[in-house]
């Protein structure tokens, strides 16, 4: 079983060179910590910014200069900024090659459920609605049980949904899947180290499809 | 030569009055119009709908308004991180419209451009699209959405000049030139104020014919919302 910066190493191979990516908050952010090196890629931060660096050196923070997630940031050389309209315009326009987010619940059609819970406080959902809307490719990156051991992967989303047929791909700490949003369905493509078939059925309560052979990640 | 210059926050702010739309740039706390926030808290206007992207800190940026109890709806995408927004949203005493974040920057463009309406995929086959007319274009769906109306439009700028021409810095760009674009009046807060033919034309983000007002900002906090940092190896 994996741990988070396990799925983010795991989703850290589906980069390839030259993508521009946008990586959501949480597990998504940590994916940035396993790009190989000898692999370039421009992270794009929906607040209008491509080529977003590591966290500052102390002392150097910017208050101008900061991510989605409000933390401070630096910029890589051959950075640009622009508005928030022309950073959902390129959203929209698919000029972002992959999006990496974060979900409560993800259902076999490739629905998904990620900014709000019925009688709890809402947040809002950000940009998170237009990204799921508008991005070619899609990961999520998430847990596969909640803390009362509930699969997340389900049927249908019991939660409000950020967008429908829309997710493609969900890594978790079990799991790689694949999501069939015409006829429905996980098709399992890859097994965490060390977790078996069963373990993953048990917590897959969407239609699984198991292959003949399940490769283990390679991490 | 026109001038948009203003003395102060107080001349720049002068015609809102309560129960105006008022559109304000910024992302979290990032290129927040902190001088018309301040100056909006000190003269007790209420009533407001405020179009932002967020709703501040419990005490800073629109979070001084809230408490203030001057804020009648809100209007952004991501309200968390503060408590007495919380509190005001459970008591039934703030009205809170939560739309897609690309939806509230497009809104705020078209606008600016002069179109009535956009359409965009975000929110299709959720709650957001209730009550929306949809359109299929190339076999998707997407959620007609209207351009906004504000009064005022309240933004921050690094640099400006007395002709009203906006220059950002970074990321507190944002939603500062679209916003600029959107308002009946704009008020534009700089940090720096230089006279007309000081910028370069070709480095202008904002060209002053949207600009109504113009004031050189002072004491400006820029307050961290999460300061964070890497270890030097």
């Amino acid at each position: 079983m994996l741990d988070k910066n396990g799925i983010a190493k795991r989703i850290a191979q589906e980069i390839r060179d030259g993508y521009y990516v946008n990586l959501g908050i949480g597990i998504p952010t940590l994916v940035a910590n396993y790009i190989p090196e000898y692999i370039e890629v421009v992270l794009q931060s929906e607040n209008g910014l491509l080529g977003m660096g590591p966290f500052p050196l102390e002392g150097m923070e910017d208050p101008d200069l900061i991510n989605a997630g409000k933390q401070t940031i630096t910029m890589l050389p051959g950075s640009a900024v622009f508005d928030s309209a022309m950073s959902f315009g390129m959203i929209r326009a698919q000029k972002v090659d992959l999006t990496i987010l974060g979900a409560m619940e993800i259902s076999e059609y490739g629905d998904i459920a990620n900014w709000k819970i019925p009688g709890k406080l809402v947040k809002g959902m950000g940009g998170a609605m237009d990204l799921v809307a508008s991005a070619k490719n899609i990961i999520v990156a998430m847990q596969q049980v909640n803390k009362a051991g509930e699969s997340k992967l389900l049927p249908r989303c019991t939660l409000p949904l950020t967008g429908v047929r829309c997710i493609r791909k969900v890594v978790t700490e079990l799991a790689v899947f694949e999501i069939d949003i015409d006829h429905g369905g996980f098709h399992l493509l890859e097994r965490a180290p060390g977790v078996s078939i069963t373990q993953i059925r048990n917590a897959t309560a969407g239609r699984l499809f198991v292959p003949d052979h399940v490769p283990e990640m390679q991490l | 030569m026109i001038t948009k210059v203003v003395k102060n926050a107080s001349e720049a702010i002068s015609g809102i009055t309560d129960g105006m739309t008022l559109m304000l740039g910024g992302f979290g706390l990032c290129g927040i119009p902190e001088n018309c926030i301040k100056e909006l808290v000190n003269q007790g206007i209420s009533g407001l709908t405020c179009i932002s992207n967020n709703a501040g800190v419990d005490d800073f940026g629109i979070g001084l308004m809230l408490k203030k109890r001057q804020v009648k709806k809100m209007i952004a995408s991501y309200v968390g991180e503060n408590a007495e927004f919380e509190r005001q949203l459970l008591s039934g005493e703030l009205e809170v419209e939560l739309i897609p974040q690309g939806t509230l920057a497009t809104r705020c463009l078209a606008a600016g451009y002069g179109m009535p309406a956009i359409f965009t995929p975000a929110g299709v086959g959720t709650e957001i699209a209730e009550g929306k007319e949809i359109r299929n274009f190339g076999g998707k769906d997407y959620l007609m959405e209207m351009a906004f109306e504000a009064d005022f439009a309240l933004v921050k700028a690094w640099k400006g000049d007395t002709a009203g021409n906006l220059i950002y810095r970074r990321t507190a760009r944002n939603f500062n030139p679209i916003m600029a674009m959107a308002g009946k009046i704009t008020v534009a807060e700089v940090e720096v104020l230089v006279a007309a033919g000081e910028l370069d034309p070709d480095h202008i983000h904002t060209p002053g014919i949207y600009v109504h007002r113009i004031f050189q900002g002072t004491d400006y906090e820029k307050r961290i919302e999460q300061r964070t940092v890497r270890n030097a190896v």
